[in-house]
C-alpha cells in the first residue's frame, strides 16, 4: 500500500513535468511535431500590436436602405483589407449604425485605418461637368509603370462604362477630362483619340506605391456610406511585446511566491496545492490554446490573479482537514470529512463567481468580455482540479503513511 | 483568541463610512478624473527610445497647433504621453505631431500607440457596464436566495457595494482616472469579494444547523468568522501576492488596472470580516428563522 501510493505520486509528478515540458517547449517525434501550447494562445491586439477601430455609418435612423448601405460598407472594406493582405482582421456590426474593426499585427495602423474610411468615389468628368464614368463602372483596376519609369493605374471598364467613355472620348477629342477621387483631381489628361476599347491608365502618381494604393481603393468600391471614426486604438507592435514580457515575469514572480508560501505554510498539504496549481495552469493554457479565446493585458492580469484565487479551494479544504484534526479524528478520517465538508464552501462561492463571470460574459462589450471569458474558464477549472486531483494526491499521500504531525504543517 | 466581529461592527462600520466620505469629498473639491473612455478625447502614447527633453515635445505641439499636454512616461522616462482634446480637426493634428516626432527622434511606426475615442463611445461603455454589473448583481442575489435566505444575499450585495464605494474612493483620493481598466477592475473584484463573503456564510450557515439550538446567534456567526478567518486571510495574501507582483513589474496599462484591484482585494477582506456577517447579524437577530431553509 504504502510503497504503491509512492510509486503513482513519483509518477504523477512525472506525468506534470512531461506535460509542463510539452506546454512551454512542444515535443519533436519522428513525424509527429507538436508545437509549445503557449505559441497558440491567441494574442490579443494589445500584445501583438495592431488597430482596433469603431465607425459610425453616417446614415439616417429611418433610412429604409440602412441597412443593406452599412453591410455594403462592411464588404468594401473586407475587399480593401483583402488587398492589403488582412486576412486575420475581425468586422462585426455592433448596434444599428456602428461597425468595429479589429486587426492584428499591422505594421503601420494609423495608414491602414485611413485607407479604411476613405469613400473612394472616382468621377471622371468632362469639360462640361457631367460624370461619364464612376467607381462601379470599373471593372479591374492595376498599378503598372508606362514606359520605364512612370507609375499608372491602367483600367478596364466594364461593358455599359466602356459604351459612355467611347462616347464621351469621341465627343471631347483635344479636351480635357478630370479623374477625381473624393473630389480631388488626380489627373486632367486631354483625350487625344476615342477610346472604345473600354480601357485606359490614369497618370499623376508620384510613385508606384501611391499607384498601388489607388488601383486597390478603385478595384475594392467606393464606400456606400460615409463613415466617421469614432474610436481608435492603435498599438505599435514593439509597445505590445513589451507589455507581454513583463506581464510573464511578473506571472511568474507573482506565482513562485504563491507556491512557496503554500509549501512553507502547509507543508505536505502544501505540495499536494502547489501541484495542483501547476496542474491548474497546465490546463489553463491549454483551454486558452484549444478555444482559441483572444488573450488581452486585462485577461492576462485576471489570469494571473486567478492563480491567486485558484488555490482558495485547496486553502479551504486544508482549513477543513486541520480543524477535523483538531477535533481528534485521525488523519485519514479528517481528510475524508474535511472535502466533504469543504465542498458546499467551495461550490457555492464558486457558483456566485460563476454568475458574476457569464452576466460580464454575455453583455460585456470588448475588454470586459476577454476579461470575463478568461474569468470563467480559470474559475471551473480551479474547481475542477481542487475536487478531483487535490482529492486524489491527498489520498496518496494519507497512504504513505507519515506520522510526523509537523510535516501536515498541525500546529 | 477569538475576535467578537459583531461587538465591534460599529468600529469597523464607521472606519469604512469615513473612507466613503473623504471620497465623495473628494469629487466635490477634485471632481472625477475621468479617462478619455469615458470623456473622449485623444492619447499619442510614443516610445523615443532615447533621452530626450519634453519641452521639445512641448514645442511640437505648440507648433500643431493642438490642445494637449504632454508628460514622461515608461521606465527610463524616455516614452512620451499626449493627451489631447478631441477638436475638429484632431487627425490632421495627431498626423502631424507624429510626422514631427518621428522626424525628430528618428522613430518607427511601430513605437506609435494612438488611443482617440469619441464622447458617444464612453456612454455606451458605461451603460453597458452599469448593465452587466446590474444584472450579474440580480442573478447572485437569486441564487444566494435559493441556496441560503434573502437577506444573505441582499447582504452580499451590501457588502460588494461597500467594497466598490471604497475603490471609487481610493481611486477619486489619488486622483487617479476612471476609465475601462478601473470597470474592469470593479468587475474582478466583484467576482472575488463575493467569493469570500460566500464562504464565510457557509460557515454561518453550518453552524446555524449544528448549534442553532444551544448558541445565540452573535456567538455562532462570530464562531463562524473566526473559525475560517485563517482561510480568509490566507487566500487574501496569495491573491495580493499575485496581483501585486503584476503591479511592480507591469506595464503603465497594468498598473493603473492592478491598484484598484489590490485596494478592491484588501477592502473586499475587510468586509467579508467585518461588515457582512455583522450586519447580517444585527438585522436577522431575534427572528427564528434559520439561515438555512
Amino acid at each position: 500500500m504504502k510503497r504503491k501510493n509512492a510509486i503513482s505520486l513519483i509518477i504523477i509528478i512525472l506525468v506534470i513535468a512531461a506535460v509542463g515540458y510539452v506546454v512551454f517547449n512542444g515535443l519533436n517525434i519522428g513525424l509527429y511535431t507538436i508545437e509549445p501550447t503557449t505559441k497558440n494562445i491567441n494574442q490579443g491586439l494589445d500584445l501583438r500590436g495592431g488597430l482596433y477601430v469603431t465607425y459610425e455609418a453616417k446614415v439616417e435612423a429611418n433610412d429604409p436602405d440602412k441597412d443593406s448601405k452599412i453591410e455594403g460598407a462592411m464588404r468594401v472594406m473586407r475587399n480593401r483589407l483583402d488587398k492589403e493582405n488582412q486576412n486575420e482582421a475581425v468586422i462585426v456590426r455592433q448596434g444599428s449604425k456602428w461597425i468595429r474593426v479589429e486587426i492584428p499585427g499591422v505594421k503601420d495602423p494609423r495608414e491602414l485605418a485611413n485607407i479604411l474610411s476613405q469613400p473612394a468615389e472616382l468621377k471622371f468628368i468632362d469639360p462640361e461637368d457631367n460624370v461619364i464614368i464612376e467607381g462601379k463602372d470599373v471593372k479591374t483596376a492595376q498599378p503598372a509603370f508606362d514606359g520605364v519609369s512612370t507609375p499608372v493605374v491602367q483600367f478596364e471598364l466594364n461593358k455599359e462604362g466602356a459604351d459612355k467613355f467611347a462616347e464621351a472620348t469621341q465627343n471631347n477629342i483635344g479636351k480635357i477630362i478630370k479623374i477625381e477621387l473624393d473630389g480631388k483631381v488626380i489627373s486632367a489628361p486631354k483625350v487625344q483619340t476615342a477610346i472604345t476599347g473600354g480601357s485606359g491608365q490614369i497618370t499623376g502618381m508620384p510613385d508606384i506605391e501611391e499607384a498601388t494604393k489607388l488601383a486597390n481603393l478603385i478595384e475594392s468600391g467606393a464606400l456606400p456610406v460615409p463613415l466617421e471614426q469614432l474610436e481608435i486604438r492603435t498599438i505599435g507592435a514593439t509597445l505590445g511585446s513589451n507589455a507581454l514580457q513583463k506581464s510573464i515575469k511578473a506571472g511568474i514572480i507573482g506565482i513562485s511566491v504563491v507556491l512557496l508560501f503554500m509549501l512553507v505554510y502547509y507543508r505536505l498539504p502544501g505540495l499536494v496545492a502547489d501541484l495542483a496549481l501547476i496542474v491548474y495552469i497546465l490546463l489553463l493554457l491549454i483551454v486558452l490554446a484549444t478555444t482559441k479565446v483572444t488573450l488581452t493585458l486585462p485577461g492576462i492580469a485576471g489570469i494571473i490573479l486567478s492563480v491567486g484565487m485558484a488555490v482558495d479551494a485547496n486553502v479551504i479544504i486544508f482549513e477543513r482537514i486541520r480543524e477535523e484534526r483538531d477535533a481528534g479524528k485521525t488523519l485519514k478520517a479528517s481528510v475524508e470529512s474535511g472535502f466533504n465538508k469543504a465542498f458546499s464552501a467551495i461550490f457555492d462561492s464558486n457558483i456566485t463567481t460563476l454568475i458574476a463571470g457569464f452576466a460580464l460574459w454575455k453583455f460585456g462589450t470588448g475588454p470586459i468580455q476577454g476579461f470575463a471569458k478568461t474569468l470563467v474558464i480559470g474559475v471551473i477549472l480551479s474547481m475542477f482540479t481542487a475536487i478531483t486531483f487535490t482529492k486524489q494526491l491527498m489520498k496518496l499521500l494519507v497512504g504513505l503513511n507519515i506520522q510526523n504531525e509537523k510535516l501536515y504543517g498541525q500546529r | 483568541m477569538d475576535i467578537n466581529f459583531v461587538k465591534i461592527f460599529r468600529y469597523t462600520a464607521i472606519i469604512s463610512i469615513i473612507i466613503i466620505i473623504a471620497g465623495i469629498i473628494a469629487i466635490g473639491v477634485n471632481g472625477i478624473n475621468y479617462g478619455i473612455d469615458f470623456a473622449g478625447g485623444a492619447i499619442i502614447y510614443v516610445n523615443i527610445g532615447q533621452e530626450y527633453n519634453i519641452d521639445d515635445v512641448r514645442e511640437i505641439i505648440s507648433k500643431s497647433g493642438a490642445q494637449a499636454e504632454a508628460s514622461y512616461a515608461g521606465e527610463k522616462n524616455q516614452d512620451v504621453v499626449i493627451r489631447m482634446k478631441l477638436e475638429e480637426n484632431h487627425k490632421e493634428l495627431e498626423e502631424t505631431i507624429i510626422s514631427d516626432l518621428q522626424e525628430k527622434y528618428d522613430i518607427t511606426t511601430e513605437q506609435v500607440n494612438i488611443d482617440m475615442v469619441g464622447p458617444a463611445v464612453g456612454k455606451e461603455l458605461t451603460l453597458n457596464a452599469i448593465k452587466a454589473i446590474a444584472i450579474s448583481w440580480g442573478l447572485i442575489l437569486i441564487y444566494i436566495w435559493i441556496r441560503f435566505e434573502l437577506k444573505s444575499g441582499v447582504v452580499a450585495i451590501i457588502a460588494l457595494i461597500h467594497d466598490i464605494l471604497i475603490m471609487f474612493s481610493f481611486v477619486i483620493l489619488f486622483g487617479m482616472q476612471v476609465n475601462s481598466s478601473f470597470v474592469a477592475a470593479i468587475l474582478t473584484i466583484i467576482g472575488y469579494s463575493i467569493n469570500d463573503t460566500i464562504v464565510i456564510f457557509d460557515r454561518i450557515r453550518e453552524n446555524m444547523k449544528r448549534y442553532g439550538r444551544q448558541l445565540s446567534r452573535r456567538d455562532i456567526v462570530n464562531k463562524s468568522i473566526n473559525a475560517t478567518l485563517s482561510r480568509t486571510l490566507n487566500t487574501s495574501l496569495t491573491t495580493l501576492f499575485t496581483i501585486t507582483a503584476v503591479y511592480i513589474l507591469g506595464v503603465d496599462s497594468i498598473k493603473e488596472f492592478s491598484l484598484p484591484i489590490i485596494i478592491g482585494i484588501l477592502a473586499g477582506t475587510y468586509s467579508s470580516l467585518f461588515i457582512a456577517g455583522p450586519l447580517w447579524t444585527m438585522w436577522t437577530e431575534g427572528e427564528q428563522t434559520a439561515l438555512s431553509k
